[in-house]
C-alpha cells in the first residue's frame, strides 16, 4: 500500500465522502465549484474510483458538517489534492461492495458510514472510463436555461433582504447618523461604523440604503499614496524581506525595471451570502472558497463555539481569488442577528464589490543580468509588493471586512503572503526557469499597506513572469539573438523546452507579420511545479494595443478533462489579456475612484483575442491549469508590442497611456 | 399593471417605480435575469421588451406596461432550448455562467434581427455584455453555429 493521500488522513471517516440517495451514489467534496467545473472533474475522478458512470453520481456541494475538510480551492490544486483521495475512496468502496454484480449502488449504501479509510481493505486500480473525455460541465444546463443555481438565486421562507452601507475610504469612521433614523419598510442594524439595512422587499432595502449614504456622516483620512508614484512608495518601505537565494551573482551589465498596478477581481456578479440564526445554531450559505476557515473566522469574530456555526457553499459568479465572498458571509451574520429566525440575504453593491473587496496588490521589480556569446551569466531580480494574503485562516485573527467596523472592533490584519511551500505570493515564480548562472532573488513586502491586498490568480506569478519574461527578450535583442532560441539554449527540462517549441512552431513564429504587427513569446512553469505553460501573442499596435491573437501550449499532466482544461487555459489567457492592456484600480489620496465598469473597463468581445489552445500529450501527475497561462500571456503581449512597435512598455497596463510614455522616454 | 412576459400574460402588484429587474426577480420569481451591476453597463440582466434588448435594472416597470418582455426563461420554444442556448451548450461556451443571460437575450435579438451576422457583427452586438472569465470567443462561436438553426 502506498502513502495514504493527505485529505483521506485528516478525513478519514467513509460517511463523509459517500453516501447513498435516490439510487445515486452522492460524492461529497470539499473542494468547490467557482465557475472553472471542479466539480465535473471530480465527479469523473469518482466515478472512474466506483467504477461507476457519471450519471449514476451526484456531486455534493461543500459543506462543514456533511462534507469532508479539504481546505480553501485555490492554488490550482483541487485536482492534485482531491483526486488522490477520491481514488482511495473508491478503492475502499470496490472492495466492501463488490461493483460486478447487481445491486452494488444498494450495497454502497448499507456500507457503515463510520468504515475508517486508513485501514480499510482497497481493491486494485481500474481502467479510466471517465477521465480523460471531455464531459460536458454538470451546472451549465441550470446556468444556460435561467433556472435558479446561484446564491442569490435563494428564496426559502421568510426570506429578508439585506443591504449594507460601507464607509466612503477605507479609514473613515462614523461620526453620526440620527438616533431616530428610519427608512419605509427596513430594519436598521447598527454596531459602531458598521451600518445595514434589512426587510422583506428588495425595493425597500435598496431605497433605504441610498437614504442611509446620504445622512450617515463620516471622518474620513487620506491614508492613500499618490496613484502616479506607487512603484517608489513601494520601494520605500517599510518592508518584510523575503530572501528566495543568493548564489552571489556578479553585477549584471543590463538592468530593467518593471510595474503592475492594483488589480480587483470585478467578478459579474456582486458577492452575497445568506444566513439565518436559529436559537444557538448559526446558519450559512455563501460562495467562499474555503468554508472551514470561514467557519472558524466568523466563530472567533464572534465568540461562538465552531460546532454551532454550519457553513454551506453555494454556487456564485466566477471567482479568481479571494474576492469579497467571505465579508459578505460575515455581513449576512450580523443583520441575521438582528431578525433571530429569519433567513437575510444581504448582496453587496457594484460599487463595493469594486472599492471593498480585496485588491490584487501592485508590484515592481528590478532584474539585471549580463549576456555574452549568447550565454546569460548571473541573474538579480527583486521585487517589491504589499502581501497576496488577508484570507481568513491565513492569520490567527478573522480578518473580516465588518470586524474592524464593529463598536469593538476585530482589526484586520496586514496582508501577508503565503509560505513558500504553498509557492509563496510577493515571490511566486520570480526565480528564472531558466539556467542562468548564479542568481539572487529577493523580495521585499511593504507592511504598513492602507489597502487590503490579497490572492488574485497565479498571486506574484502574473507580474513576476511579465517581468522575468520580458527581461528576457531584452536579453535576445542585446545579444542579437531570437527569443525562442534564446529560451531553448537555457533550458535544460524537456517539458519546459518541449512546450516553448510548440508555441513557436503552431503559432508560425517565424512567418512574416504586416508593419504594425508583433509576435511575442512568454513561457512559465506555474510555482516551479506545476503547469507548463507558453503562450504567443499576435498584437497590432496603432492608436491601442489591439492583441488579436493567442497560441497557448500547456502541458497540466494527466488531462482529466480535455475540454474542461482548454476553457480554463483559454479563459486565463484571456482575462490576462484584460488585465495586461485594460485594468487599473484608480485612486486619490483617500479614496478608490474607479467604481463602476466605466470606471474600471473589462476587455470586450470585440476587443477579446482568438486563443487556441494546444495542450500536451502527459502521463506525469495531474495539476491545475486555471493559473497557468495569466503570467506568460503579459509576457507575450508586451514582447509582441516591443517587436511591433520598436519600444520597451515595462509598465502595465500596456494601454495608449502606458505605450505613448514609453515611446516619450525612449527617445 | 398589466403585460406579457413569456408569452403569459401577467398583473404585476410592485410600485411603477421598481425596476423590472427587482419584479421579475422577487414578484415573478424569475430569477434567470441577473443583477451584476444595477447601472445598466454589464448586460447580466438584458430582456427584451417588445424587441428591443434593454437592461431591465433601469427599466421602471410603468414603461412595460402593455409590453412585451422576453426573459431567458422564455427562450425556449415547446420546451426546447433556443438554437443559441443549444449552441452555448454544445460548445460548452461559459464558464461561471452568470453572464450567459443577459448575454443569450442578446444574441437571440441579433440572430432574429440578423440572421447573417457574422463573427465580427456578433461580437460587435455582444460588446455591452461584459464576461469575466474570459469565455468571449466560444460565445462568438456558439453564436455563429446557431445561425443554423435559429
Amino acid at each position: 500500500m502506498t502513502e495514504l493521500p493527505a485529505h483521506v488522513v485528516t478525513n478519514p471517516r467513509l460517511g463523509t465522502w459517500v453516501t447513498v440517495a435516490d439510487g445515486l451514489v452522492e460524492v461529497h467534496v470539499g473542494k468547490v465549484e467557482l465557475g472553472q467545473g471542479i466539480l465535473t472533474a471530480l465527479a469523473q475522478i469518482a466515478a472512474d474510483a466506483l467504477a461507476l458512470p457519471v450519471e449514476r453520481l451526484r456531486v455534493v456541494p461543500a459543506h462543514t458538517v456533511h462534507g469532508p475538510d479539504q481546505g480553501s480551492t485555490s492554488g490550482s490544486l483541487s485536482v492534485f489534492q482531491a483526486g488522490p483521495a477520491l481514488r482511495h475512496v473508491g478503492a475502499v468502496v470496490r472492495a466492501l461492495a463488490d461493483p460486478s454484480s447487481p445491486g452494488y449502488v444498494d450495497r454502497v449504501g448499507a456500507l457503515d458510514p463510520d468504515t475508517d479509510l486508513t485501514t480499510a481493505p482497497t481493491a486494485g486500480d481500474v481502467p479510466a472510463a471517465a477521465v480523460g473525455r471531455s464531459e460536458p460541465r454538470l451546472d451549465l444546463p441550470d446556468k444556460v436555461l435561467g433556472r435558479p443555481r446561484y446564491l442569490s438565486d435563494l428564496r426559502p421562507e421568510g426570506l429578508l433582504h439585506g443591504r449594507v452601507l460601507r464607509p466612503p475610504s477605507p479609514a473613515a469612521r462614523l461620526r453620526s447618523l440620527d438616533p431616530d433614523w428610519k427608512a419605509t419598510g427596513v430594519e436598521l442594524v447598527r454596531d459602531g461604523s458598521f451600518l445595514g439595512v434589512v426587510g422583506e422587499r428588495e425595493v425597500d432595502v435598496d431605497r433605504a440604503l441610498e437614504q442611509l449614504a446620504r445622512d450617515a456622516l463620516w471622518d474620513e483620512e487620506d491614508t492613500l499614496p499618490d496613484e502616479t508614484a506607487v512603484a517608489e512608495w513601494l520601494r520605500a518601505g517599510p518592508h518584510e524581506t523575503i530572501e528566495v537565494l543568493d548564489e552571489e551573482p556578479p553585477e549584471g551589465a543590463l538592468s530593467a525595471s518593471y510595474s503592475k498596478p492594483l488589480l480587483v477581481h470585478a467578478s459579474i456578479a456582486p458577492s452575497a451570502a445568506l444566513a439565518r440564526w436559529e436559537g444557538d445554531r448559526l446558519l450559512v450559505q455563501t460562495h467562499s472558497q474555503g468554508i472551514h476557515q470561514l467557519r472558524a473566522a466568523i466563530a472567533g469574530a464572534l465568540d461562538l463555539d465552531p460546532t454551532t456555526v454550519v457553513v454551506e457553499h453555494v454556487e456564485n459568479a466566477g471567482c479568481y481569488g479571494h474576492n469579497a465572498a467571505d465579508d459578505a458571509a460575515f455581513d449576512a451574520v450580523l443583520l441575521a442577528r438582528a431578525v433571530p429566525g429569519r433567513p437575510v440575504l444581504l448582496r453587496w453593491t457594484r460599487a463595493d464589490e469594486l472599492s471593498w473587496a480585496p485588491l490584487s496588490p501592485a508590484m515592481t521589480a528590478t532584474v539585471s543580468a549580463s549576456i555574452r556569446d549568447g550565454r546569460i551569466s548571473g541573474w538579480s531580480y527583486e521585487v517589491w509588493s504589499t502581501g497576496h494574503t488577508s484570507r481568513p485562516g491565513s492569520r490567527a485573527t478573522p480578518s473580516l471586512l465588518a470586524g474592524a467596523h464593529l463598536a469593538t472592533p476585530v482589526p484586520l490584519p496586514q496582508p501577508t503572503d503565503p509560505p513558500p511551500a504553498r509557492g509563496g505570493g510577493t515571490t511566486r515564480n520570480a526565480v528564472p526557469g531558466y539556467d542562468v548562472g548564479p542568481r539572487r532573488v529577493v523580495g521585499h513586502r511593504r507592511v504598513d499597506s492602507p489597502f487590503r491586498t490579497s490572492a488574485m490568480r497565479a498571486l506574484g506569478a502574473y507580474f513576476n513572469v511579465f517581468a522575468v519574461e520580458s527581461f528576457m527578450d531584452e536579453l535576445a535583442l542585446a545579444a542579437g539573438a531570437d527569443p525562442v532560441e534564446l529560451r531553448l539554449a537555457h533550458l535544460s527540462d524537456p517539458r519546459a523546452a518541449h512546450v516553448v517549441a510548440e508555441a513557436a512552431r503552431l503559432s508560425g513564429w517565424s512567418e512574416p507579420v504586416p508593419d504594425e504587427v508583433g509576435r511575442g513569446l512568454g513561457y512559465a512553469r506555474y510555482k516551479d511545479k506545476g503547469a507548463y505553460c507558453a503562450v504567443v501573442a499576435e498584437v497590432a499596435v496603432t492608436s491601442s494595443v489591439d492583441v488579436r491573437r493567442l497560441t497557448v501550449v500547456a502541458d497540466v499532466g494527466v488531462v482529466v478533462n480535455p475540454d474542461g482544461a482548454r476553457n480554463q487555459l483559454e479563459g486565463g489567457a484571456t482575462q490576462a489579456v484584460s488585465w495586461t492592456t485594460k485594468e487599473r484600480v484608480r485612486f486619490d489620496r483617500r479614496r478608490i475612484t474607479s467604481t463602476d465598469w466605466e470606471q474600471y473597463p473589462l476587455l470586450t468581445f470585440s476587443e477579446a483575442p482568438q486563443v487556441e489552445v494546444h495542450l500536451v500529450d502527459s502521463s506525469a501527475t495531474s495539476v491545475g491549469a486555471g493559473e497557468a497561462a495569466q503570467g506568460p500571456t503579459a509576457a507575450a503581449v508586451a514582447n509582441a508590442v516591443h517587436r511591433a512597435l520598436g519600444v520597451r512598455v515595462r509598465d502595465l497596463p500596456l494601454d495608449a497611456a502606458s505605450v505613448v510614455r514609453a515611446i516619450e522616454q525612449s527617445e | 399593471m398589466e403585460l406579457m412576459v413569456n408569452g403569459s400574460p401577467v398583473a404585476l402588484t410592485s410600485d411603477r417605480d421598481t425596476p423590472l429587474l427587482t419584479a421579475l426577480r422577487d414578484e415573478l420569481g424569475l430569477t434567470g435575469t441577473r443583477f451584476g451591476c444595477g447601472q445598466g453597463l454589464c448586460g447580466a440582466c438584458f430582456v427584451d421588451v417588445d424587441g428591443t434588448v434593454v437592461p431591465a435594472c433601469q427599466t421602471p416597470v410603468w414603461q412595460v406596461e402593455g409590453a412585451s418582455v422576453t426573459t431567458v426563461e422564455g427562450l425556449s420554444r415547446d420546451g426546447e432550448p433556443h438554437p443559441v442556448q443549444q449552441a452555448v451548450l454544445d460548445r460548452q461556451a461559459a464558464q461561471c455562467g452568470f453572464c450567459i443571460s443577459g448575454v443569450l437575450v442578446r444574441a437571440a435579438a441579433l440572430l432574429r434581427d440578423e440572421p447573417d451576422a457574422d463573427a465580427d457583427r456578433v461580437a460587435e452586438a455582444l460588446d455591452r455584455n461584459l464576461c469575466r472569465c474570459g469565455t468571449h470567443r466560444r460565445i462568438v462561436e456558439a453564436v455563429l453555429t446557431a445561425r443554423e438553426h435559429a
